[in-house]
């Protein structure tokens, strides 16, 4: 029996949605906000700014980070930029302009209300982060400089240098220490959460480990906040940080959250190739060295002449070739793909022939090579640093790799899950993106939830909660949730096996990568979903974790993450290849145009996907939100 | 791709922040010189586990430069010896076959050593708690273009707020002071004018977090040396000057600042 | 709970306070006088350090000035001596305003001293387990590493100075002649020509060549004078200042072992 999801999307003309949802949510008395608990897991862009803001308004907020610090979590390696539409520049962009955008670039897979939002508010975040102290990059006549990113055909992109991730991220983290100090947050952290705790049908708090303990203890609250990021780590290799995991929002699946879209996953297509088998991730290059860079292979395959010595003749110089008006700047999910064909056509270079070039040389003879160092200095010291070459000279070799995934858990307008007072935020949820997400805004949603959205939806929830009791720590549920935490650790710890947690992270990821990467077929994922269950069993045969769970013990973090990886890599599979339509990052080989664009079907396909937990992640209940366009237009992308 | 072989590496083993700890030496037959530090790292702890023992606990998360979670003292420096990078992307290839590679955790009072390589930085959060913050609750701020901020006053403060937060200046200090780090914070926010409302209470609040954790800064230079991000040691200076400013200023006839 | 200033001073064990962390700027601080304030917390004592180092650098390039006029002859230098003691006089009795002179000195000595004392108490506290290997520093130079000991053995000559040539009890000993007060060319020539105290006093002023020009920069980054426009200039300024003093300095007992200045 599958559940009606219903979003909740306010009443009213798109643009009025959310002003007549302020209008009408419920308010909690100033006085009354600190006899509210809320509980805020991850410290990240989304999580630092809603602890920051709630406990600003009076609640009593626990944040809980498996990090050391608030400051460390993974907003932090955002290069680009972030959106808005400031409309600055007066080049004609608006709050309808980033919507539309938005909703096109995510192909139609989005919900018009929740993405409208975000768009509105846009323009409040910068607004907010300047006033925090965010060294955005500036004219000489001390305005907010913008630049034009991912192929939009506006600047609507803030920026500080290469690192506006970490300036934003600091800018969050800096107002949640402010509450820290002043006793308005309790800062828990390298406090990883274990399991959700749902008493009665609603979320009454959180099991958490100590890592450093590895303690097991109990949280209630009133409301539970999940800012806990993505899961690209599913694919062992990705841009994520080591430590980047699924465990919070699986935890919660597995607690009658549903997990939205999970084959909804972004390819990023300028990275750093693997260079051998030891590699533990891969760096992303910004996308902003395509605006000078010519990519291109060799169009022999086989051709292992070092690039200089390989004619302009002999070289294929593909995405000017096929998609000649957008050319080098072609949209990421086409480019990334487009790169795997030929690699996998045996035209890459490199070592390990696991790339394509990005050449600057045609932009120094252009531009100079003082204008290059200027634009992108930095970014090729990172990249001699890391690949050893020198790419004033030699090209940069550069490879499509998992970056940021759209799909989390399911989530309506008020960033409510589907266990009432539990909310996800940020990457964790799946609400604005659709089936792809446009460049710099990321950090958009992650502060837009935070900040302005959470803060709002969160008093309505509460407000008819006031002096009504719920449930505390001692409650058998928290009780029972806990000694299933403790044997689950223990069992990682007793299973006495051969094999590693990183060992199977690696197999696993490559199964996940081979079929549920960039390109998906019907019969890979059928191959995946046979072998995956297989690894997973041999996982919980073969493991093995050495040291104790009493002092800190990063392999048995693993261990945990590992197990909760696998059982999402099958629900993902099981999605891409329920999915039988191209969209967005899920790109199924069956369904294209003749010239190898994403075909998509809207007549079947233009719902969301969420996922009930049934015990078995094989077998985990599909439900359907029907996604409704009144103001966009259904239309088909064409970069051509 | 070649190989480094024949590593022999010391790596500091301690069990727990009040426990005795020692060298242990582990040879590294062989390691791909395209490999990080800590993929090399890695390597050595699949061994470890394959061995069935504790493998090496150390801090890391992002592996590309920008989270400040990793650390180590390499051969006797802060993140190793390569300039402005972190131990993270830091690669073999700046080492060779047979070399001898020793690996401490970064060592101060301030940073209690946790396990093994891994210490607890918390300290740097406290003295962020104490006044590294502009006051800006959500939802008041004015117009982002409002006040402008001139090219070089915000390039300026993006300088000092590329501070990552590792505590690298901390551990290369031979004092185990943190003026660069609060240092780094301070002109990052002092500068802006967005920051002149507090910018007397900020450093005062600050300086004090800082002197009640760590040492004092006797102008070596180290921890700029060291600093990934390579934040110059103008920003004490900065700090310093601010400081005797907000102990002098008549502050109720300041409009801003 | 906030925490108290004491509990701050000493870091939180991560292992067994496993507390979360709230409250933490609500310590409220002891209310000192303005000077006690200033100089309890480390940045205010290295102010004390600098800003007597400025009082003890004037004093050693006067002192070095002053003396150059040795090279004019006894009566030129022992005239100088003589001016000294007599500064503002008759306004001031004989002596007074040199005394105050040395006074002030005196306690610019003694707060430099205690500041330095302090502050490397601090630092050792700071970090009470060394690195157990061994470091390899960037740019810590010889003279930022040494200055506790450049400082102490300056010191120590600057007690053996004084015993010699302002009191006189060391004088003569190992000569033939006796010191007389306000006889300062013939004092000096006596004493100089001893090689072991030459030798002590060339190496004395070497390293307070080296304590100087660490210190005459570092009294910028101190005070926080700092301008773009000017930084290049500090270790110009520290050099050459270091370089003068010790030129000078070096140059009386070079001079009187070579028989260039003699009785």
């Amino acid at each position: 029996m599958s559940t009606v999801l219903n979003a909740k999307i306010p009443s009213g003309a798109l643009h009025e949605k959310w002003d007549n949802y302020k209008a009408n949510a419920k308010l909690v008395n100033p006085n009354n906000k600190r006899k509210f608990k809320v509980i805020v897991v991850g410290t990240g862009l989304a999580g630092a700014s809603a602890a920051a803001t709630l406990a600003e308004l009076g609640y009593q907020v626990d944040a809980f980070t498996f990090h050391d610090s608030a400051r460390r979590a993974h907003s932090i390696a955002a290069q680009g930029g972030i959106n808005a539409a400031k409309n600055y520049q007066g080049d004609g962009d608006s709050i309808n302009r980033l919507f539309v955008d938005t909703i096109k670039g995510g192909d139609f897979r989005s919900r018009e209300g929740n993405v409208h939002r975000l768009a509105q508010v846009s323009v409040d975040i910068i607004d907010q982060m300047v006033a925090q102290g965010v060294p955005f990059a500036r004219e000489y006549g001390g305005t907010l400089d913008n630049r034009s990113f991912g192929g939009a055909q506006v600047s609507r992109t803030f920026y500080a240098r290469g690192q506006t991730g970490q300036q934003l991220l600091l800018g969050a983290y800096q107002q949640l220490s402010r509450q820290i100090g002043l006793g308005g947050v309790r800062l828990f952290n390298r406090t990883e959460l274990v399991d959700v705790v749902v008493v009665d049908g609603r979320c009454s708090g959180i099991v958490v480990r100590d890592l450093l303990t590895g303690e097991i203890t109990s949280h209630a609250a009133h409301a539970v906040v999940m800012a806990t990021g993505g899961y690209g780590n599913v694919f062992y290799l990705s841009t994520n940080a080591m430590n980047c995991n699924v465990t919070a929002a699986w935890r919660a699946h597995r607690r009658g959250a549903m997990f939205a879209n999970p084959c909804y996953t972004q390819i990023h297509p300028t990275c750093i190739p693997q260079s051998d088998e030891s590699q533990s991730k891969l760096t992303l290059m910004s996308e902003s060295l395509r605006n000078d860079g010519r990519i291109w292979v060799p169009k022999n395959a086989d051709d292992a002449r070092p690039a200089d010595q390989i004619p302009e003749s002999e070289r294929d110089y593909y995405l000017e070739r096929l998609y000649p008006s957008y050319g080098n700047l072609a949209p990421r999910d086409i480019s990334s793909r487009a790169a795997k064909r030929l690699v996998d056509k045996g035209h890459g270079v490199g070592p390990l022939k696991n790339g394509v070039n990005l050449d600057f040389s045609a932009a120094i003879e252009r531009l100079g090579l003082d204008v290059v160092r200027e634009r992108y200095g930095n970014l090729f010291q990172m990249y001699e640093r890391i690949a050893g070459e020198d790419p004033y000279s030699t090209p940069m070799r550069i490879y499509p790799a998992t970056h940021y995934t759209m799909g989390g858990l399911w989530v309506d307008y008020e960033l409510a899950t589907t266990i009432p007072g539990l909310y996800a935020a940020g990457e964790a949820n799946f609400s604005d993106h659709g089936a792809n997400r446009l460049g710099a805004s990321a950090l958009m949603q992650g502060l837009s939830d935070g900040y302005f959205v959470l803060p709002y939806t969160i008093s309505n929830e509460l407000a008819p909660m006031l002096n009504k009791p719920v449930p505390t720590t001692d409650h058998p549920a928290f009780v029972q949730a806990e000694t299933e935490a403790r044997n689950r650790f223990n069992g990682y710890l007793n299973v006495s096996g051969t094999r590693s947690p990183d060992w199977f992270h690696r197999e696993l990821g490559k199964i996940i990568w081979d079929y549920c990467g960039m390109e998906r077929t019907q019969q890979g994922l059928e191959k995946a979903l046979s072998e995956l269950p297989a690894l997973y069993s041999e996982f919980k045969k073969d493991l093995r974790v050495t040291g104790t769970g009493e002092n800190i013990n990063q392999t048995l973090e693993k261990a945990g993450r590992v197990d909760d990886f696998f059982q999402l890599g099958m629900l993902m599979c099981r999605d891409a290849l329920d999915r039988e339509e191209s969209c967005g990052a899920h790109f199924r080989s069956e369904y294209q145009t003749a010239d190898g664009e994403a075909l998509r079907d809207d007549k079947n396909y233009c719902h969301v996907s969420a996922y009930d937990w049934t015990g078995d992640p094989m077998a985990a209940e599909l439900n359907k939100e029907k996604l409704e366009f009144e103001t966009a237009h259904l239309a088909t992308r064409s970069y051509k | 791709m070649n190989h480094l072989t024949n590593l022999k590496l010391k790596v500091w083993r301690q069990d727990g922040p009040d426990t005795a700890g020692k060298f242990e030496t582990h040879i590294v037959e062989s390691v791909s010189d395209e490999a990080s530090f800590l993929e090399m790292l890695d390597q050595l702890n699949e061994r470890l586990i394959s061995e069935n023992k504790d493998a090496i606990v150390f801090d890391h998360d992002c592996r590309e430069g920008i989270c400040g979670t990793c650390s180590l003292m390499i051969n006797g420096r802060a993140h190793g010896p390569q300039r402005a990078t972190t131990t993270c992307q830091l690669h073999m290839r700046t080492f060779s076959s047979g070399d001898e590679i020793v690996i401490e955790p970064w060592r101060a009072a301030a940073f209690p050593i946790i396990k093994d390589l891994m210490v607890d930085r918390a300290s740097f959060d406290r003295i962020i708690e104490s006044g590294g913050f502009i006051t800006s609750p959500t939802g008041g701020a004015p117009d982002a273009n409002l006040t402008p901020v001139p090219k070089p006053v915000a390039d300026a403060a993006m300088d000092s707020a590329g501070c990552i937060g590792c505590g690298a200046c901390v551990a290369a200090c031979p004092n185990g002071a943190a003026n660069l780090f609060t240092g780094a914070k301070i002109s990052h926010l002092n500068v802006l004018p967005q920051g002149q409302a507090e910018r007397y209470k900020r450093v005062e609040a600050m300086v004090n977090a800082m002197d009640d954790q760590f040492g004092s800064c006797t102008n070596h230079g180290e921890c700029s040396a060291a600093c990934p991000k390579e934040i110059s040691l103008d920003v004490i200076a900065l700090m310093n000057s601010d400081f005797r400013k907000a102990k002098t200023k008549n502050r109720k006839q300041l409009s801003r600042g | 709970m906030a925490q108290t200033q004491e509990t701050l001073r000493k870091p939180v064990n991560s292992r067994q306070s496993r507390a979360p962390v709230t409250g933490t700027a609500l310590a409220v601080r002891k209310q000192r006088s303005f000077l006690a304030d200033l100089y309890s917390t480390a940045v205010g004592k290295k102010y004390a350090m600098a800003i007597s180092g400025i009082a003890m650098m004037g004093f050693v390039l006067f002192h070095m000035l002053g003396n150059l006029k040795m090279y004019l002859g006894a009566a030129e230098l022992d005239q100088y001596a003589e001016f000294l003691k007599k500064l503002l006089y008759p306004l001031a009795p004989k002596g007074a305003v040199l005394w105050i002179l040395r006074g002030g000195l005196l306690a610019m000595l003694a707060l430099h001293l205690h500041a330095a004392w302090s502050l490397t108490v601090l630092n050792h506290q700071a970090r009470p387990v060394k690195y157990q290997s061994a470091r390899d520093y960037e740019v810590a130079n010889f003279a930022s590493r040494t200055m506790r000991y450049s400082g102490m053995i300056v010191a120590s000559f600057l007690i053996w100075h004084l015993l010699d040539l302002t009191f006189g009890v060391v004088n003569s000993v190992g000569t033939e002649g006796e010191f007389v007060t306000g006889e300062v060319y013939a004092n000096v020539v006596r004493s100089l020509d001893r090689w072991p105290v030459a030798a002590f006093y060339i190496l004395a002023n070497l390293l307070l060549g080296i304590h100087l020009r660490h210190g005459a920069w570092s009294i910028f980054q101190s005070l926080g004078w700092n301008n773009p426009r000017f930084n290049s200039w500090r270790w110009a300024f520290a050099t050459a200042f270091a370089l003068v003093v010790v030129v000078g300095n070096i140059s009386f007992p070079i001079a009187v072992l070579a028989g260039i200045v003699k009785v």
